[in-house]
């Protein structure tokens, strides 16, 4: 390994040893603890669920290639060869099924005296949820 | 979400009873936006007074814009770009600001959102350059429920 790559991802930064900040892999070793994903015979799995992939493409002698990874999940991966960061997004699938439930994701912001408030700590009210800018 | 403001109503559940809509608290910019306040305060106080309903879920997802491929792109672009600026490295990060915008030219959270932080102005000539170049190429800056349903 030659490189420290920042990968970014759902809502966390990780610290990951890679060959090829231009084309990263991650130790397979480190997949699950770094992704939450496991790789099976049965291709890429999270619990219960398991996504098809093409194991020669995604194990090389780097690793798991994270192309290949982000292709398989239908995630963007864009990266920065010079700083060694990348960033992962998050699949419009996955989103678009998640926005569909209706369920509205929980966040949780500071008011101005800097205490959180909760999506969640409004259950029992009516909401309405104001998103302005002063640019 | 793609543009401010953005309104959306949640029930007591903690479910969506009205997607992402374009809707102002006062007729203060009526003239410019076109868009009536009233229309959306009439319906709020009727939904939390119960007099009025919400949304069915159908109506819901259908008047939702879910997500494209392209715009979680921009903002896996824009993640990697803030986090370049942060760093103190502005010159690398603009590139990816830039592709952000290109992926979903309609999302003005990132294109306007950004111009501060790329030192553009977020209020004067650089804004309206990109809302007039978006705006005669016919598409509409606010797009409410009603002008897309």
């Amino acid at each position: 390994m030659s490189a420290t790559l920042t990968l970014l991802h759902d809502g966390r930064s990780d610290e990951v040893a890679v060959a090829d900040p231009a084309r990263p892999a991650i130790p397979a070793d480190a997949l699950e603890a770094t992704l939450g994903w496991a790789l099976q015979p049965e291709g890429l799995c999270q619990g219960p669920m398991c996504v098809p992939v093409d194991q020669d493409a995604l194990v090389g002698d780097d690793g798991i290639d994270l192309g290949v990874f982000a292709d398989a999940l239908q995630r963007p991966l864009v990266t920065d060869e010079k700083h060694a960061v990348a960033a992962l997004g998050a699949s419009h699938h996955d989103r678009g099924e998640a926005l569909a439930s209706l369920q509205a994701p929980d966040f949780t912001l500071p008011d101005l005296d800097g205490n959180p408030h909760s999506l969640s700590g409004q259950r029992g009210k009516k909401v309405l949820l104001v998103a302005y800018a002063s640019w | 979400m793609i543009n401010v403001p953005t309104i959306l109503w949640i029930d007591e559940e903690g479910r969506i009873a009205r997607p992402n809509d374009v809707a102002f608290g006062s007729n203060d910019f009526k003239e410019m936006t076109g868009i009536d306040s009233e229309l959306h305060l009439e319906r709020l106080r009727a939904w939390v007074r119960g007099e009025g309903p919400a949304m069915t879920p159908e109506e819901t997802r259908a008047a939702q814009t879910l997500p494209t491929a392209a715009e979680q792109e921009a903002r896996a672009e824009f993640t990697l770009a803030w986090w370049l600026s942060q760093r103190g490295h502005a010159e690398d990060a603009e590139p990816h600001y830039v592709r952000a915008g290109e992926l979903a030219p309609h999302d003005f959270t990132i294109r306007r959102g950004t111009m501060l932080i790329r030192g553009l102005d977020p209020m004067g000539e650089d804004f309206m350059k990109i809302v007039n170049e978006w705006t005669e190429a016919g598409n509409a800056f606010y797009r409410p429920i009603e002008a897309t349903t």
